[in-house]
């Protein structure tokens, strides 16, 4: 039940780009056509249902403060913590670039949909903000994956439903200094507005 | 010198990183509820921004291409670490307040933008100044999201009363909203249709 609870939270009451402001940058960039917001809004979901349990396992058994005391007792002291930052943007680099190399090698096709969006999405901030909640919240590694997962369907559905929205704004007479960034901005704080009826939804106690 | 002033000079009005640029939004309006975790947030981007700016610039010519993305963030990595560390150590509370907004620096797009658009192909001291004149334009929009927010949201300015009691004995409300995330995105919003209107910025 918990688990459910934690990802309805992640995605409608506390939308990872809504409430959070997490991966602005590609939201606003890459949302002007629909089939563009479907292939990052997926590529999305993907990575960050794989790096978000792997940091977990990473900052449990490397860098938390004592994590290293199953290597050897004398460890029990060591604090690594300090090395969170450096290691999770590694981690998740790296792993974008495996997935990507996986996905050419296995299905071209899905490689041809998702490719151009698997570099952009290294510096996207969603990735590595669901990383660095699961760290100060301090979530078990099941909840880590339904948080990264689910944060991944909250980021899917603003992004695609912005591409829905700026499709329809065509046909309207937005003023010259307000067009694209502007329009778009008012657009999402609505939509901010609209997700907050959400707050307050939970499941069983 | 007149370059340098250009370069430094343009960031902040007509090419702001937030406004024009459509740059570095991640991390900037979580933390602008307030005044003054905007200004510290402006200061740790511009000190990251300045440093990550001048030491890519310093080892540009011994980057490998293929690999200079990975290079960058390690850099930028560690330049963050260091702000957070000095944050903890003599800001405790506004640390905490920032919680792991100042590690989003690291994917903040308009450090990186402007490591790969300017510093990899430039010598260090207008990298300097690029990254000095960038940051400062984005810590201007910080500081003006967050005065209004504050103002708007709470009647206050860095924590001091400044609307009076009187306005409220008339029947004026702090604006809630304004604290919330879609305050955020409205000011910013309407900053951004001033600001080019201004400027004559166009897009399409």
């Amino acid at each position: 039940m918990e688990l459910v609870n934690i990802g309805i939270r992640a995605i409608f009451t506390e939308n990872i780009l809504l409430a959070y402001f997490l991966g602005m940058c590609s939201f606003l960039a890459l949302s002007k056509k629909m089939p563009t917001s479907f292939g990052l809004g997926v590529a999305v979901i993907f990575v960050l249902s794989i790096t978000a349990p792997v940091n977990w396992i990473i900052h449990e058994y490397v860098l938390r403060e004592g994590a290293l005391a199953w290597l050897d007792p004398r460890f029990k002291e060591v604090d690594l913590s300090f090395l969170v930052f450096i290691s999770f943007i590694a981690v998740i680099a790296a792993l974008v670039q495996v997935v990507e190399m996986a996905i050419e090698k296995f299905s071209s096709r899905l490689y041809n949909a998702l490719g151009i969006y698997l570099p952009l999405i290294t510096v996207n901030c969603a990735i590595l903000g669901v990383s660095l909640f699961m760290v100060e919240r301090r979530l078990t590694l099941a909840e880590t994956a339904v948080f990264g997962f689910s944060s991944g369907i909250g980021w899917f559905m603003a992004i695609v439903s912005m591409a829905a929205i700026r499709w329809k704004l065509r046909y309207s007479n937005v003023p010259s200094g307000m067009r694209g960034l502007g329009i778009t901005m008012l657009v999402t704080g609505l939509m901010a507005m609209a997700f907050m009826i959400f707050s307050g939804i939970s499941l069983g106690h | 010198m007149a370059v340098d002033k250009k370069i430094f000079l343009s960031p902040i009005n007509e090419n702001n990183p937030i406004t024009t640029q459509v740059l570095g939004i991640c991390s900037a309006l979580a933390v602008t509820s307030q005044l003054k975790p905007s200004i510290v947030m402006g200061l740790a981007v511009i000190a990251v921004m300045v440093f990550s700016n001048l030491i890519t610039s310093l080892m540009r010519e011994y980057i490998p291409q293929k690999v200079r993305i990975i290079v960058e963030m390690t850099v930028v990595a560690s330049l963050v670490i260091l702000v957070d560390q000095i944050l903890k150590a003599y800001a405790y509370q506004m640390s905490k307040q920032l919680s792991v907004f100042v590690g989003l620096i690291i994917t903040n797009c308009i450090v990186l933008g402007r490591i790969e658009a300017f510093s990899m192909g430039n010598r260090p001291v207008p990298s300097l100044v690029d990254g000095l004149g960038n940051g400062l334009g984005y810590a201007l929009i910080l500081f003006i999201v967050g005065f209004f927010r504050e103002l708007l949201g709470f009647g206050k300015i860095l924590g001091y009363q400044v609307l009076p009691e009187s306005l409220y004995a008339a029947g004026y409300e702090n604006n809630g909203l304004m604290v919330l995330a879609p305050g955020a995105f409205i000011i910013l919003s309407l900053i951004i249709w001033l600001q080019r209107t201004i400027s004559g910025y166009r897009e399409d």
